[in-house]
């Protein structure tokens, strides 16, 4: 897919198109293929350390090597058709080293030997001495020692690609069915699967195999009104996880019960695809929202893209450094703000964080792609700006002395660098409950589910939409608003956060397909909130006539 | 060898469509080869080629349809795709929506190759990353850009006959400038063809100015405002426009083109000057001479296989909606021939340039890119994004200051019935988008980025 085509198709974060921002890469295979087992792990040391050999017998200071393998199974529906099914395989491997104290990458698919190791090692090399010249500082890399041989598996129960094919295709034409039955004139419906097998070997003695898991269940409804010729849309309150197909099991517990149901890590789509019918149907005469202010209460399924927007991204040291100046841009957040580690960047409620451990989220991972441990760190602590997300080779601009574990790569054939962990904001610490927190606010609109998102390249001003959205007069539910978008500037309203439910609400939202880069790649990364209430937010009208 | 001749695709196509056994069979063979350089920081960060050959065989049984991939092109190999797809094939799913095969078309010759832009190769490159950070080294600007070249070619044949060959070049360059201080931000971009074309060192020189312009930006109230917008910004927000033009969407109910009890196909929906046509033979944007289906929005998707030839079509002509884009599916349930969507858009303009456009402003906004731009309401196709890298404010023909960037909230439907101006249309992203001159565009707060 050449970049143009790429870009169109993916744009940034996500989408709620279901399949506008898909990047569909590597071969075309049987889905039998898909459970087929890669090469065994000696092979893979032996391969990665063949391309170790030669990068050390030309010099390099440093190698690494990734051998991937990327499974993706895609099932997409419409109504009561079958619209596609895609299943591709995409292996190969992306050899890093510093030589000259410059990067040089190379990559190439389908390797199977020691001599088209050797010679990927080469061109690496020949690439980081070709660009040394126009270096202009030596990469400075931050230790990490060697770890041996090590595995790292997402926990999941049942692998979505052993379930037949046929099932999911039953499964996605009954929510389909069921969205019809209650007042959808469209559905559309699609399953994202995907496997990735990533064997990572240093100069340094790391050799990690890891085997993570992804699944991304969604839909979206729409009613057409035709008296009016109008029409509504409604997206799936999934989550995209970094679970088996496990989620797709519905279990009470995971139910949140309320205005409508929300789920935590069990997915009823059935249930959420009925429900979407019917509220897309009652947006068609739904009040059209008054502009102003209104204090926000903002359901997990909503804030995760929020959080993503204006804590995740200018949070990222690249950004904050230029790295990506040209494309996704740079922050406001500043090395001098930082410095201070007292930015007031949330009020005294907002404690955020930077996590690549937490189960069932799409960031955990045992290691990074620079065969990093991962952990969990402080961003925000008592709404003070306190660290950053940053890589081996920037954290030393940090002051800091080892990687916070930030690299990846979306495929075998892209160089890996910097991108988010899962940056959540934590639940509060008083007890408090949804009811409770609606109870006290005169007048409000409580937001579910994401909707249109849009921020500027520093990250200071943002306007986004949602799903749902519900008035609040005088602590009670009013009814339903449409044509809702609030806009604010990141710092105020991270300060204008006066409540966030306890921990028995906190749920994940996420992106499977966040860009960056030039090339762009994508990344997978969940954002944990607990239902939180923002006061006197600046609210604005989107209806229009054309 | 990632570029294969027409004799030598033909050759391995008509060879795999040799060994099948299905009812249908497409086989669509591309190669690229494709390099790239990125630089930040007035350094280079990373850079990379990478060569691509594949085939995809699309078997059909009935309307099951299984489609498999392969990059080795040993009769083995090939054979074992043929067997691969048609397995597929047999357990698939029926697809209702599935349109038999093409027989064999005309297609046009588009001129979308250029020897120069096929011989880049690393130091090329390197020299083109450099012509570009020294400049900006010299004026103590931080540059942050990307080069990117791709050469390639694309063949499809089938079972009836049908055989389409095309080889095409292309070169994207944008740089981003700004001052050491980070008070100020410029940027530009380009895309040709022919890479002889491209002048790193002058797109360089622009951003520069910009930067150093657009220092110091004085807060303007939001609000409704005269906008001149460059090329690069009036494409941001046309392409939103041009990529919704899909006749089942329109149809269903469900697009800015629907409106009660039928389609806005014939309505005069924008100022009468507005003419947008799509012509794969146009020289600066020649495009692929057949499509590769598409759909649309929410349509069934071509799979690679549509196989129509791509021509000369009005899509708005005066103001009013000429065309909409089919599958083709939709267009057989319609009854219509239905046009397949472009692969490039052309935007009538007029002669003046940007100069010209601002002479003639009393009060204005020059915009010189936007950033972030997401829908907001499919219905009236309503945006929202930001202004960045470059906003001046205009008066009697002048530009007077740089501005605070704006967030807008405005449906390009809007835009193109406030049009005051057209200027002279340039390449951007494959369209070719003229300056134009729009009033009462909805800003609808500030921003403090630069």
């Amino acid at each position: 897919m050449n970049r143009r085509d790429f870009l169109q198709l993916t744009g940034l974060g996500t989408s709620s198109v279901l399949l506008r921002g898909v990047p569909i890469i590597g071969h075309s295979v049987d889905p039998q293929a898909l459970l087929e087992p890669g090469l065994d792990i000696s092979i893979k040391k032996r391969l990665a350390d063949a391309a170790l050999n030669e990068a050390k017998s030309l010099g390099a200071s440093y190698a690494d090597v990734r051998l991937g393998r990327y499974l993706n199974q895609f099932v997409i529906t419409r109504e009561d058709k079958v619209q596609g099914l895609v299943n591709t395989e995409s292996y190969g491997v992306g050899v890093r080293v510093l030589s000259n104290g410059c990067w040089g990458f190379a990559s190439r698919g389908d390797v199977r030997n020691e001599t088209d190791m050797a010679q990927v090692t080469q061109k690496a090399i020949s690439m980081a001495k070709a660009n040394a010249g126009l270096s202009q500082r030596a990469v400075q890399l931050a230790p990490q020692k060697g770890l041996g041989e090590i595995s790292w598996k997402t926990p999941i129960q049942k692998n979505a690609f052993e379930i037949p094919v046929k099932e999911k295709v039953e499964q996605l034409l009954a929510v389909n069915a069921a969205a019809l039955k209650n007042g959808a004139n469209f559905v559309n419906s699609v399953l994202f699967m995907i496997n990735e097998q990533k064997y990572f070997a240093s100069s340094e003695g790391s050799y990690i195999d890891q085997d993570i898991h992804r699944l991304w269940p969604t839909f979206s409804v729409t009613v057409i009104d035709p008296k009016t010729g109008k029409f509504e849309t409604r997206d799936a309150l999934s989550a995209p996880m970094g679970m088996g197909y496990e989620y797709l099991q519905s279990n009470p517990a995971d139910k949140i019960t309320g205005i409508t149901t929300r789920y935590n890590k069990g997915y009823d789509m059935l249930k959420d695809a009925t429900a979407a019918a019917q509220q897309a149907k009652q947006k068609l005469t739904a009040k059209s929202v008054e502009a102003g202010k209104y204090d926000l209460v903002l359901d997990p399924s909503h804030t995760w893209l929020t959080i993503h927007e204006s804590v995740g991204h200018p949070l990222e040291l690249d950004r904050v450094l230029g790295f990506e100046a040209n494309f996704a841009g740079t922050s406001f957040v500043t090395m001098d703000k930082l410095r201070t580690k007292s930015f007031p960047y949330g009020s005294k409620q907002v404690h955020i964080t930077a996590d690549k451990t937490e189960v069932g989220s799409l960031g955990a991972v045992g290691y990074d792609d620079e065969g990093v441990p991962c952990k969990q760190w402080d961003l925000i602590k008592e709404g003070a700006l306190v660290n950053l997300q940053a890589t081996r080779d920037q954290v030393h601009m940090l002051g800091e002395n080892e990687s916070l574990g930030c690299s990846y790569a979306d495929s075998w054939s892209r160089v890996q660098f910097q991108r988010m962990a899962n940056v959540s904001l934590q639940p509060g610490t008083t007890p408090l409950s949804v009811d409770d927190m609606i109870k006290n606010v005169k007048k409000g609109i409580y937001i579910i589910g994401d909707g249109s998102y849009s921020i500027d390249q520093q990250r200071y001003n943002f306007q986004f939409g949602g799903q749902l959205f519900y008035e609040i007069k005088d602590g009670k539910i009013a009814g339903m608003l449409k044509d809702v978008a609030y806009q604010s500037n990141s710092q105020e309203f991270w300060n204008s956060c006066v409540q966030v439910c306890d921990q028995r609400d906190y749920r994940l939202g996420g992106s499977f397909f966040d860009g960056k880069g030039q090339p762009i790649q994508t990344n997978a990364v969940s954002h944990g909130s607990a239902t939180a209430r923002f006061n006197g937010v600046n609210v604005l009208n989107t209806a229009r006539k054309i | 060898m990632a570029i294969l001749s027409k004799e030598e695709a033909k050759k391995i196509i008509d060879k795999v469509l040799s060994y099948s056994k299905a009812d249908e069979i497409n086989v669509g063979l591309a190669g690229n080869r494709t390099g790239n350089i990125r630089y930040a920081r007035n350094t280079v960060s990373t850079s990379g080629e990478a060569d691509n050959l594949s085939l995809t065989v699309t078997s059909v049984y009935g309307k099951r349809m299984g489609t498999a991939s392969v990059n080795e092109f040993d009769d083995k190999s090939l054979e074992k795709a043929v067997r691969r797809a048609e397995e597929i094939a047999k357990l698939a799913p029926e697809n209702p929506e599935y349109m038999p095969m093409l027989g064999p078309q005309t297609y046009l010759n588009p001129p979308s190759f250029a020897e120069s832009t096929a011989k880049i190769d690393p130091e090329f490159r390197a020299q083109a990353a450099f012509d570009s950070i020294d400049p900006c080294v010299q004026k103590k600007i931080v540059a942050a850009g990307y080069l990117e070249d791709n050469t390639g070619f694309s063949a499809m044949g089938n079972h009836k006959g049908l055989f389409g060959y095309n080889q095409s070049t292309s070169v994207d360059f944008s740089i981003t400038a700004r001052t050491e201080d980070g008070l100020g931000s410029g940027y530009a971009i380009r895309d040709f063809t022919d890479v002889s074309k491209l002048n790193t060192k002058a797109a360089t020189d622009i951003a520069i100015q910009k930067a150093l312009a657009s220092k110091s930006a004085r807060a303007l109230e939001p609000g409704k405002y005269t906008v001149i917008l460059e090329p690069t910004a009036a494409s941001d927000l046309l392409r939103l426009l041009t990529n919704n033009l899909d006749a089942r969407s329109a149809d269903e109910g469900r697009s800015f083109l629907s409106k009660k009890g039928g389609t806005r196909l014939g309505d005069k929906l924008f100022d009468e000057r507005v003419t947008f046509y799509s012509d794969p033979m146009n020289m600066e944007i020649p495009g692929s001479p057949f499509s590769n289906g598409g759909g649309g929005r929410f349509g069934g998707g071509g799979g690679g296989i549509d196989g129509r030839p791509q021509e000369k079509v009005t899509w708005i002509e005066n103001g009013v909606v000429k065309n909409m884009s089919y599958s083709r599916y939709w267009a057989e349930k319609k009854g219509v021939k239905g046009v397949p969507p472009p692969s490039g858009m052309i935007m009538v303009g007029g002669n003046d340039s940007l100069a010209d456009l601002i002479k003639s402003t009393e009060k204005g906004i020059l915009v010189t890119r936007f950033w972030y731009i997401r829908a907001v309401d499919p219905q009236t196709l309503l945006y929202t994004g930001l202004t960045r890298d470059g906003t001046f404010y205009v008066e009697n023909g002048q530009i007077k200051y740089p501005v605070k960037n704006f967030r807008f909230n405005e449906s390009p439907v809007i835009m193109l019935n406030n049009l005051e101006a057209l200027g002279k249309p340039v390449r951007m992203g494959g369209n070719l988008i003229p300056p134009m001159k729009i009033r009462d565009f909805t800003f609808s707060s500030l921003s403090d980025a630069v």
